[in-house]
């Protein structure tokens, strides 16, 4: 059998910040009503953690939730896990109202690493890059295409966008990052309080 | 002659020389110099002629506002013409060429126009080229052409890349000098957050080399070491970013600020973005952006020599270079003494200060005097020369301009007051208010643009105030000199005749002279707007900067208005020109616009796809092998599809789950017809309308459980269609219990269809897909080839079909597959136009096709996809309604040419009579043709009056190429109209 093949296939670009393609993940969608207790108790026994605040990442021992929409999370588990805990969400929401699938193929997912991984995404995206924190999940504009953003560390970034314009979103992130770019406007900046 | 000093200049490093061309002569500057400076320094103020009459030009001031020494700098791709040389940093190798001349600048023939000019007054041409109008187009037009414009547009793609930023911020603060550092040192102390920018290549703005003239010290120190102190200061602040080389461009609304920074045009090549487009959303927009000084209206106030008195000083101190070895003063207030101390501090003669004003005072004068240097008070001047200043005329400032006097020199230093820089203020509505002693307008502080809190979004401080002297600044309120009253001069002398007043230039790029604006004015374009389009002023790439409120106050003059009442023309960003690179920002080439694949999509590219955009997907329109034609490629798919195995990328159709309690009853309302009758494990081909009826898409729904409904739609139709459904639940139906997800990227589809469909996924094996598991319209979950796989029994070709989704991921895989699988039975993919041609030889609808927009499906006889169980469905009161109703709507048919030929597409059949305009009356049109390669002939299919009543009947198409085809009106199902080649 073959390897599944990703939107970038392992692609990656080195700039003064590194663009390459994110590791495969599990991705589940589930819409339902984010302050029942049943989708709560459902959450933490799935992933290991609660729902996330509004524009917030959570993370779990088994992965992480991101906050979508007012009534939609995106779970991120391991590449082989996501069948598991569909079925695991599936049963303990039962006949509760929701929705819950399967679209780790959906979509591309980008990592940057780097000094300068909020210089580059202030380039393509209208998010307030300098003061936006880790755990941060942000649904944008990336260019011209919808996508996620949020930050793990200072040094790393990641992006999510529909699988069909990964390579896209790859290379306007490619050419943001090439050296030369740096736009040094983020340098010792802490946002005030 | 201009002439390089020899001590000075600010902006200097004299010992780092560059080298450079103008024209092809090989120059040579120093670092530090621009463009303009260091021609100067070389002998040379001649650097441009003028667009309409090419009057030998140099430049007038020493910054971004020059209308005159415009350039084109750079070579080959890297060329960008109508460069101010007075803002272009020089820079070692610089090649630079002078524009509008022919065949040089110094010997030019367009400069006959000059000679013509009394016969080529304002609007001259809309007057003359009016009549015939025939002419126009074929003979006024492309000889204007030949000899309009300035620069040449660059040859060949643009060697540089571009890119835009994202900045938020709580202050944006346009410009650096002292008003702009203070307010934002004031905004950075309240722990705000605040960008501080500035066009130039320096912090300081004018007070450096002003404050320096006068001899003041700020807050005790030298205005260069209070600049270079207080940018340390907010340097080292964690909420300060400082930024040279950018300038405030465009102010939109909400606080929206956009800046255009210049990267990299000091060394071309360089690996970096050549422009960067800012993109700023603030709190506050303080617009710290000075003032510019007008130009005084005297005759011969464009020959190369005339700057601006601000300018001549910029040039000795910051550069130095002066325009020549005597340099006559000329003014209308205090400010220009400056530039007569400036002059003469660096051993350049000044043979006499010009002044309108009948008495002088103050103490400049004083100092100016003390240096000997004469002052003519009430008088005004005419300049002399051709391609540079010779001498001047003094004359009587109220007389008709008689010279009393002549001053021999090589420049003229002018200064006609100074008007603030309102035009960020003004861009998203600010509005000024005019100062009557000062002459100029200024923002009003009580009628800012406002933001969305109704407050206001731009403040204006320091001299873009209207406080030219900085009296309310904090350092400098307290040291300021006293100036005098000025007094305003729109016309030197006042008294001048006719000849006098059409050598008097008020626009210089543009030609407009105070003749031209009062001959508009007489003309009866008295409306600023008006006058402004009809003479031109203020169009040129300056914008008008220097031009605008002598342009008016003439207008005024003429009109007899105030000038307050006569007003200013409309301010507009971007403040001075911008790249269209930079306004692309990275959207160009391959990443122009976002270019969507499916999985599968390199293969498709790797054999032969001849791509077809379908919103932003490419599609193969179809595979191209070697010596094919696309006709002949088509041909080739569609019968290898008919006859034995095709396969089509699918993977574009959109795939949008619908799940709830309540999923059934939105699905009846959703669709046409009844689908929650539909069975688990089931699928239905169905239609949805508009709320007026309008057919908008149609595609398969498979029920996956009894709340689950998957719903495939049109490629185009994916987002639409979501959203249309998210609309109804969010706004009208919120108390249904649906959810819905657009899963379209989650699979690759891959229709398998001819007769050996079945054979090939038999042999891939996993799943039972026999006519008794797997009936025609069923579908299962399962696996293909050891991959999980959903596969629907359903047909858009007429053939034995299944179509098989999988995993993303996987795409690739299944197809590589059934490509080996199907290689036994000569699998053919194939592409968008054979999907075409297979549905259209079965008489089978598309969207966009045969529905428009305007069609509903009656139209398409689809009555049968209507449902009249039920009470409600989108769509449904608008097919009630009488001109959906009305007999007369056309009809679908098939058509079929007599000769066998192929119906032009869109051709319109017609009928007896003529319309209203004279036109055929029409009876019907061509919504779908091909060529069948099945049947050997054309088939189409169309809409005609009363169609299906008519069969047998032939109808006449006249086609755009002077041709009538002949049809006949036929069943649209060209192709095993029974159905049975499907169902096996």
């Amino acid at each position: 059998m073959s390897e599944p093949m990703t939107a970038l296939q392992g692609d990656s670009f080195a700039g003064y910040v590194t663009v390459s393609e994110d590791e495969p993940r599990g991705m589940i969608q589930l819409r339902g009503d984010l302050d029942s207790s049943s989708l709560r108790d459902a959450l933490q026994a799935a992933i290991g953690c609660g729902v996330p605040d509004p524009l917030a990442i959570a993370t779990g021992d088994r992965g992480a939730v991101a906050w979508m929409s007012p009534d939609e999370l995106l779970l991120l588990t391991s590449p082989d896990a996501a069948a598991g805990t569909l079925s695991q969400l599936s049963e303990a929401l039962g006949d509760a109202h929701h929705l819950a699938l399967d679209v780790s193929d959906m979509r591309a997912a980008i990592r940057l690493e780097g000094a300068g991984v909020r210089e580059v995404l202030a380039k393509v995206t209208p998010i307030d890059m300098a003061t936006m924190t880790p755990g941060t999940f942000r649904r944008t504009r990336l260019s011209q295409i919808p996508a996620a953003v949020w930050l793990s560390d200072e040094r790393t970034a990641h992006v999510l966008c529909f699988r069909s314009v990964g390579r896209y979103a790859f290379d306007v992130l490619a050419i943001s990052s090439r050296k030369g770019g740096e736009v040094g406007a983020f340098q010792g900046f802490r946002a005030p309080h | 002659m201009s002439h390089r000093l020899p001590t000075g200049g600010r902006r200097l490093t004299r010992s780092r020389r560059l080298n450079f061309t103008f024209d092809g002569k090989a120059r040579e500057g120093v670092q530090g110099d621009t463009l303009a400076s260091a021609l100067m320094a070389g002998g040379q103020v001649l650097m441009g002629r003028s667009f309409k009459y090419h009057r030998p030009r140099g430049p007038v001031s020493a910054g971004h506002e020059e209308p005159n020494a415009l350039v084109g700098i750079g070579q080959g791709s890297r060329f960008e013409p109508n460069q101010r040389a007075t803002a272009a940093v020089l820079h070692e190798g610089m090649t630079a060429v002078s524009q509008n001349r022919f065949p040089t600048l110094e010997n030019d023939i367009g400069a006959v126009n000059a000679k013509l000019s009394r016969f080529l007054p304002a609007g001259f041409y809309y007057k003359t080229f009016l009549w015939p109008a025939s002419f126009w187009k074929s003979v006024y037009e492309p000889f204007i052409r030949q000899s309009a414009g300035l620069g040449r547009p660059p040859e060949g793609e643009d060697a540089d890349r571009y890119e835009h930023f994202h900045f938020h911020c709580d202050v944006a603060v346009v410009g650096g000098g002292v008003a702009g550092i203070e307010a934002a040192l004031n905004a950075a102390r309240e722990g705000k957050r605040v960008l501080l920018m500035e066009q130039d290549r320096v912090w300081g703005g004018r007070t450096i080399t002003d404050a320096g003239i006068d001899g003041i010290e700020l807050g005790g120190q030298s205005p260069e070491a209070w600049v270079e102190d207080r940018i340390a200061e907010l340097a080292a602040m964690e909420n300060v970013t400082l930024r040279l080389n950018l300038q405030g461009s465009g102010v939109y609304d909400h606080g929206y600020l956009t800046a255009y920074e210049w990267v990299t045009d000091d060394r071309p090549g360089a690996d970096a973005p050549r422009h960067r487009l800012w993109r700023i959303r603030t709190g506050l927009i303080v617009t710290a952006t000075g003032a510019i000084e007008r130009p005084l209206p005297f005759a011969g106030n464009d020959i190369p020599g005339v700057m601006l008195a601000s300018a001549v000083r910029d040039y000795v101190c910051d550069y130095a270079v002066s325009p020549g070895k005597r340099v006559v003063v000329v003014t209308n207030n205090d400010d220009a003494y400056r530039t007569a101390l400036a002059l003469h501090g660096a051993g350049v003669e000044v043979p006499a200060v010009v002044d309108a004003r009948p008495e002088v005072k103050g103490p400049l004068a004083a100092r100016v005097r003390d240096a000997g240097i004469e002052i003519l008070t009430a008088s005004g001047i005419k300049a002399l020369g051709g391609k540079k200043v010779s001498e001047v005329k003094v004359c009587d400032i109220d007389g008709d301009g008689t010279p009393t006097r002549t001053l021999r020199c090589a420049a003229v230093a002018m200064s006609g007051g100074w008007s603030p820089v309102p035009h960020l203020w003004s861009h998203c509505g600010g509005k000024l208010l005019w100062d009557e002693e000062r002459a100029f307008f200024y923002p009003d502080p009580d009628r800012p643009p406002l933001g969305a809190d109704g407050k206001g979004m731009v403040a204006a401080v320091g001299a873009a105030a209207g406080d030219l002297t900085l009296s309310e600044s904090g350092v400098l309120g307290q040291v300021t000199l006293n100036e005098h009253a000025m007094r305003p001069v729109w016309i030197m002398p006042t008294g001048a005749g006719p000849e006098l007043r059409s050598k008097m230039f008020l626009d210089y790029q543009n030609d407009v002279k105070v003749s031209d604006v009062q001959l508009a004015a007489r003309e009866g374009f008295v409306s600023v707007e008006h006058a402004k389009r009809y003479t031109t002023l203020g169009m040129a790439t300056d914008q008008g900067k220097l031009s605008n409120i002598n342009g008016l106050a003439v207008l005024a003059g003429e009109v007899g208005s105030p000038i307050p009442q006569v007003g200013t023309t409309t301010f507009r960003p971007p403040y001075v020109p911008i790249s269209m690179g930079a306004i692309a920002g990275e959207a160009r080439g391959k990443i122009f616009q976002p270019l969507r694949r499916t999985p599968i999509h390199d293969w498709h590219e790797a054999n032969g796809a001849d791509w077809e955009p379908v919103g932003h997907w490419r599609r193969p329109y179809t595979y191209l092998k070697e010596g094919e034609d696309r006709e002949a490629a088509v041909n080739r798919e569609v019968k290898n599809a008919r006859e034995s195995l095709g396969l089509l990328d699918a993977s574009t159709l959109g795939k949008i789950i619908v799940k709830g309690p309540d999923a059934g009853r939105f699905m009846d309302l959703l669709y046409t017809n009844m689908m929650s009758t539909l069975k688990v494990g089931r699928c239905r081909y169905g239609l949805m309308c508009s709320e007026n009826g309008f057919l908008m898409d149609d595609g398969v729904v498979a029920r996956l459980s009894d709340d689950t409904f998957l719903c495939h739609t049109t490629t185009g139709g994916a987002d639409r269609i979501h959203a249309h459904m998210e609309e109804w639940l969010q706004t009208e139906w919120w108390d249904m219990k649906v959810y819905t997800s657009n899963v379209t990227e989650q699979w690759a589809q891959i229709a398998v269809v001819g007769p050996n469909a079945r054979k090939t996924l038999e042999k891939l094996g996993g799943m039972d897909v026999s006519k008794e598991a797997m009936a025609f319209m069923d579908w299962a979950d399962g696996q293909i080839a050891g991959i999980p796989a959903r596969v629907f029994r359903i047909s858009f070709s007429g053939e034995l079909s299944f179509e098989v989704a999988v995993p993303a991921n996987r795409g690739r895989e299944l197809w590589e597959k059934l490509l080996s699988a199907g290689e036994e039975f000569g699998v053919t993919p194939y592409g968008t136009e054979g999907l075409h041609v297979l549905r259209a030889e079965k008489g089978f609808i598309m969207i966009g096709d045969e529905s428009d927009g305007t069609v509903i499906p009656q139209d398409l006889n689809m009555q049968w996809a209507i449902s009249k169980k039920k009470e409600d469905f989108i769509g449904k009161r608008g097919q009630e309604r009488i001109h959906m109703t009305d007999p007369k709507r056309w009809t679908l048919v098939g058509l079929q040419t007599l000769d066998g030929g192929k119906l032009p597409d869109g051709a319109y059949a017609v009928a007896e009579g003529t319309n209203a305009n004279g036109q055929r009356n029409t009876q019907g049109r061509v919504t779908s043709t091909y060529h069948s390669p099945t049947l050997g002939h054309g088939i189409a299919m169309g809409l005609v009056l009363n169609g299906p009543d008519r069969m047998g009947e032939v109808l006449e198409f006249p086609g755009t190429d002077g041709r009538v085809y002949k049809a006949r009106i036929v069943d649209p199902v060209f192709y095993d109209k029974e159905g049975t080649k499907q169902d096996v």
